[in-house]
């Protein structure tokens, strides 16, 4: 089978997957669906490794399907493109949704609308699919929004609860900030190159040699900053993540897989897929780097004394996004990718194994409630144990390798600064702390509810254990250059194919950065170890709990502020200024009316009658003989003809 | 057929006189037939389409008799790719709204009906006549039954808003008779005889300050109609107190003769006068004012119908910037942008209808979970309303987007502030959906309410299924297009197409090297 001309099958099976379940799924049985959703990923998941193989085997490296001319403003196509990027990409979505969705189908099993959590899982990774193969812009946008979409009804899963309501509309509104300035970007593109497809584009950048923009800010710099501002949204980075932390609201898997592992990396996907852009302007690259280094540290800092146990895996994905962009802002965009892989794995897991504790107590989220659990929920916690070990950074683990990476890549590259490097230790630090911090107020520890826990189902406990081994195998794809021979590329080399060669040759004191990370790593646990119950209560810690108020101050500004009170506004000048002015001249024309009326009866008709008066009075002598009566007029008639007569005779 | 278009235009009004013979104590024939007569004008239109020949320039199904010959007023009647879509919009439409009445109207039926079929013949005459003397008079013929439909079968302050709509828009109509007039005398000075015809009067060179003149006495007709921003608070009022079917013909289909207006009369009679960079700059910056502000003042509304009307104005600003872009992409993403805001608005307010006829309510806040009540009609909503907010693979996306590519080619600060519209969209629409159809049931009277039925589904099917259409594959709406579009570019902007295809095909565009030459020594 020829999977790379089949590519479009890999998106189309979760379509057919959806649309069954939303068109039929009502009269579904439950055992049908969670034969056929999780089914339908398995399938492209297997036929994206086919068409991982092939590609890899093909000289180019690259294969492009198109299946339509879609939209001809822009001259996009509706089209795929599977490169290593994409091919990278699609492994994950397929094979960690796959994951998902089984964990899903136990995790879901006592809720309502069962068919209808799963018809929108399986839109989503359809559409997730579509970001990530399509050939342009414009189509990834389709992606981009159909994503946002499907997050929008899957945090509103629960759409009799206000709160979840709410959330998914924040989420969808945010997002749309973000897609305007993506639309702006992909519009400048295609006036500039005349092309919004990615290998067009790439080549238009090559033959054109245009130089970086490192002096003034130009075009490509503000092209290259409108997506950036698209990605912030998707991706959560400042100052537009506020949504992510909300979407919470919606079921545990969906948090898993939507705001962890795939559609909140879009945004680093989407700097990745343009890096020919980035690498042109160095001054939006800085910005990119700083406000990923920002996010990452900020975000962490919220995570400190969270204690939502999702929120603070929440927080951790804004932070560790945060590390994405930074290693993309810096050059590094192999790695950025890199991170993107691990993090799934184990962001995944952590969010799963999260779901299986609040499974698990019944609903419960507050960590002040739990402790503990580590004997009731055995599977859970040393799957969990693997997870937190790999995003503190501890050697041997995926996080390890692909933190390790960015850390240097940041302290190293040519566009890293010293600077940001601090910045990403101190995350580093801060991440070890508040995920140890979680394992303890969870696990460990005397239980603090009375809520009787018990372990999850085969189902759920499965993935999880499948998605441990990954989250220490997958940091061995790239191991650093370190530990030299014995360690193997295959991922790095794997995606030079597509962002080129390394711009090798900078002095790294790996081994000093290394042993840097990892006490960073080790530090984080043993403070979170001593301290993990504390509440300090002052001004910080209210403030950090609070989120730094960003909320309450975007509320005040945005929401309350420049939408409602200029919306109130508007409305006020349309119903008494505008409208005024209709139902002014309406009064107007009345008021005239009524005067022209009076002058009509009193003077214009007032002449007439008058006329008609004087005539009536001048009439008056004549209508006296004038009645009507032929007898009368007879009468005179006859009295004439004989006063003429007598008149005559007497003559 | 040589007739096939005048057989269009006039299937409803032969519908309607058969109509009236009907006794009207039988509504249920009555129904019946004017469904008939309905769907017979869609079919009767189709044919228009599979014999468009969209490689050809100039008018099509082109008919021409002399009418009063002492006035120069013809029967002339034609067209184009933008009026077949407009045609086949109206028919389609008309169709659907005349669907939707079926159990919202019950008193006087019979005049309802022959009221619609009336103003069926007004809009489609409107979009074919290639005559000022014709056009004129089908424009007018259209208030009457309109206004019949908001003051009879309206809500209750149906009188204000009917006499609102007819004086508003009667008024803006006599100043355009005068710009009509002005151009019409224009032409006799110069050729010596008078016409109506608007091939002929396409010869008439003006000086710029009288083209100025007329295009301004137009533009108060036309701004009226559509309507743009500060003209347009009859619409609210109208929509509102108009019955379902009212409202989705008004949306749907009347307010595109006031854009028709602009781009059939307005650009290429007075191409001077519309490349003039004032009257493009106040065009301009009204439709921009009326995107966001339409949007925002939708956000405040506390009625359901309102808010909808409100969000046309928005809407209806794109379709306007895009005229007034005078690109191809811009004129191109105005007339399917109307297309679409037919069709989503359209099913907006049929969603609204829906409602209404269950619970006799528009106001906001009686509702609320719904989703549980009325899962189908839920769904529903839901698409129309992701059709509105121009959510990509639905039909609004690929309109907005095309509009604001053909904007960005003129002036980038325009794109950049109409694209905020697609933000607060998300926002009024959204929002109003929370309120509606999420959260719990709250209001007892909610409880029993029925899902959609057989006729809503058979009237939301297939408008759902041309949201899908245009949003996955609209290349038939564009090829359409791309001759008439091209024309009218070529004649307010000559040269602006070629130079556009020069561009893209130029080995080096001067415009992407805007960076200073990087100072030596600074490597990468």
């Amino acid at each position: 089978m020829n999977f790379l001309d089949s590519i479009w099958l890999i998106p189309l099976f979760p379509l057919m997957g959806a649309l069954i379940m939303l068109l039929f799924g009502r009269r579904l049985p439950n055992s049908v669906v969670r034969f056929i959703c999780p089914g339908t990923i398995g399938f492209s998941f297997l036929l994206s490794v086919g068409a991982v193989i092939q590609l890899s085997s093909t000289a180019e490296k690259s294969h492009e399907f198109i299946q339509w001319f879609w939209m001809p403003a822009i001259k996009a196509d509706w089209g795929f493109l599977l490169d290593p990027l994409s091919s990278v990409m699609i492994l994950v979505v397929t094979g960690i949704g796959f994951l998902i969705h089984v964990y899903a189908t136990g995790y879901m099993a006592h809720e309502g609308g069962f068919y209808r959590f799963f018809g929108y899982l399986n839109l989503f990774v359809f559409f997730m699919l579509i970001l990530v193969l399509a050939n342009n812009y414009l189509l990834l946008f389709v992606g981009w929004e159909g994503v946002g979409l499907c997050s929008y009804l899957l945090i509103g899963f629960y759409f009799e609860k206000k709160s979840a309501s709410d959330a998914g509309m924040k989420a969808f509104i945010v997002n749309r900030i973000g897609d305007a300035a993506f639309i702006l970007g992909m519009l400048y593109m295609f006036g500039l190159t005349g092309s919004v497809r990615f290998t067009q584009v790439a080549a238009w950048f090559e033959s054109h040699h245009l130089p970086a923009e490192t002096a003034a800010w130009g075009m490509l710099s503000t092209i290259a900053l409108l997506f950036f501002i698209g990605a912030t949204g998707k991706s959560a980075q400042f100052p537009l993540y506020v949504w992510l932390p909300d979407a919470m609201e919606g079921p545990t898997p969906v948090s898993a897989l939507i705001h962890a592992a795939t559609m909140v990396t879009a945004g680093v996907y989407m700097v990745a897929r343009s890096h020919v852009l980035f690498e042109l302007t160095p001054m939006t690259s800085e910005i990119v780097a700083v406000v990923g280094g920002f996010t990452a540290i900020f975000a962490a800092s919220i995570g400190l004394v969270q204690n939502d146990i999702k929120r603070v895996l929440a927080y951790s994905t804004v932070s560790q996004l945060g590390f994405m962009f930074l290693a993309a802002g810096v050059g590094a965009y192999w790695v950025a990718v890199f991170h993107l892989v691990t993090h799934a794995f184990f962001k995944a897991l952590l969010f799963l194994g999260a779901g299986s504790v609040i499974h698990g107590m019944s609903g419960e989220q507050d960590m002040r409630h739990m402790g503990g659990l580590k004997k009731y929920m055995p599977t859970t916690h040393w799957t969990m144990f693997i997870a937190t070990l790999a995003i503190s950074g501890i050697p041997g683990l995926a996080g390890f390798f692909s933190k390790d990476e960015i850390l240097a890549q940041v302290y190293g590259s040519a566009h890293g600064s010293k600077a940001l490097y601090v910045v990403g230790i101190t995350t580093a630090l801060m991440t070890s702390f508040y995920m140890w911090r979680l394992m303890y107020m969870t696990f460990y520890g005397t239980a603090r509810s009375h809520v009787h826990a018990h372990e999850s189902p085969k189902s759920m406990t499965v993935p999880l254990q499948v998605l441990a081994v990954g989250s220490v195998l997958a940091g061995w794809l790239a191991v650093p250059k370190l530990f030299g021979p014995v360690g193997f590329h295959t991922f790095s080399d794997w995606l030079e194919h597509y962002f080129g060669a390394e711009h090798g040759g900078h002095d790294i004191p790996e081994l000093a950065l290394t042993s840097l990370s990892v006490l960073a790593a080790v530090l984080g646990i043993w403070i979170a170890s001593r301290i993990y119950l504390k509440v300090w209560d002052g001004p910080l810690y209210r403030a950090l709990l609070n989120k730094w108020y960003v909320d309450e101050i975007y509320n005040y500004l945005f929401v309350n502020g420049l939408v409602k009170g200029g919306a109130k506004w508007m409305f006020w000048v349309d119903r008494n200024v505008l409208d005024g002015g209709v139902n002014g001249a309406g009064w107007m024309t009345r008021t005239v009316s009524t005067l022209a009326m009076w002058w009509d009866t009193w003077i214009v008709d007032g002449l007439v009658r008058f006329t008609a008066f004087t005539v009536k009075v001048a009439g008056y002598p004549a209508r006296l003989i004038e009645t009507g009566q032929v007898q009368t007029y007879a009468l005179g008639f006859f009295i004439g003809v004989l006063a003429l007569l007598g008149y005559f005779m007497a003559r | 057929m040589d007739h096939l278009l005048s057989l269009v235009v006039f299937t409803p009004l032969v519908g309607m006189l058969l109509l009236l013979l009907i006794p009207g104590s039988n509504k249920q024939l009555i129904r019946y037939w004017a469904n008939f007569v309905g769907l017979l004008g869609f079919v009767v239109s189709l044919p228009l389409m599979t014999g468009f020949n969209k490689g050809q320039a100039g008018y099509q199904f082109y008919e021409h008799a002399d009418w009063i010959p002492s006035i120069g007023a013809t029967y002339t009647i034609g067209i184009d790719g933008i009026s077949l879509l407009l045609v086949l919009l109206t028919t389609f439409m008309g169709f659907i709204s005349i669907l939707c009445s079926w159990s919202a109207i019950q008193d006087r039926v019979k005049e309802y009906y022959a009221m619609f079929l009336l103003l069926q013949v007004g809009m489609l005459g409107v979009f074919v006549s290639l005559d000022f003397f014709l056009f004129y008079m089908f424009w007018e013929l259209v208030l009457i039954p309109m206004y019949f439909i908001i003051g009879i079968w309206g809500g209750e302050r149906k009188l204000y808003a009917a006499i609102k709509f007819f004086l508003y828009t009667a008024a803006g109509s006599v100043l355009m008779l005068l710009g009509i007039l002005l151009l019409y005398f224009q032409y006799r000075a110069q050729f010596g005889v008078y016409t109506f015809e608007i091939a002929k009067l396409m010869n008439t060179t003006m000086p710029l300050d009288i083209q100025r003149w007329v295009f301004w006495a137009l533009f108060l007709g036309f701004a009226v109609k559509v309507p743009m921003f500060p003209f347009h608070t009859w619409l609210p009022d109208a929509h509102t107190e108009a019955p379902t079917a009212g409202s989705v013909i008004l949306a749907g289909v009347l307010l595109k003769m006031g854009t028709y207006g602009f781009i059939r009369f307005s650009l290429p009679l007075l191409p001077k006068a519309s490349i003039d960079p004032f009257i493009v700059q106040v065009l301009a910056v009204l439709s921009i004012i009326g995107i966001i502000y339409g949007a925002m003042v939708s956000l405040m509304q506390k009625d359901w119908k309102k808010l909808v009307a409100y969000s046309s104005v928005s809407h209806l600003g794109f379709c306007t910037l895009g005229i007034f872009a005078m690109t191809p992409n811009g004129l191109t993403g105005s007339v399917i942008q109307q297309i679409n805001h037919g069709l989503s608005t359209g099913m907006l307010f049929l969603v609204v209808g829906v409602i209404y006829e269950r619970r006799h309510t528009r106001e906001i806040a009686e509702y609320g979970g719904l989703a549980k009540v009325m899962p189908n009609y839920a769904v529903v909503f839901a698409i129309a309303m992701l059709s509105s907010a121009g959510l990509p693979m639905l039909n609004g996306f690929i309109g907005e987007f095309t509009i604001l590519a053909g904007v960005f080619e003129i002036n980038k600060l325009w794109a950049g502030l109409a694209s905020s519209g697609v933000i607060l969209a998300a926002a009024y629409l959204l929002w109003l959906y929370q309120r509606t159809m999420l959260g719990k049931v709250t209001n007892p009277k909610n409880e029993g309410l029925k899902d959609l039925n057989l006729r809503e589904w058979a009237i939301f099917t297939p408008m759902i299924a041309l949201c899908f259409w245009i949003g996955l594959y609209p290349k038939p709406l564009f090829d359409v297009l791309e001759k008439p579009v091209a024309q009218i570019v070529e004649r307010v902007r000559p040269g602006y197409l070629q130079q556009q295809q020069q561009k893209l095909e130029a080995p080096i565009p001067a415009a992407a090297v805007l960076v200073e030459p990087r100072p030596a020594g600074h490597a990468q």
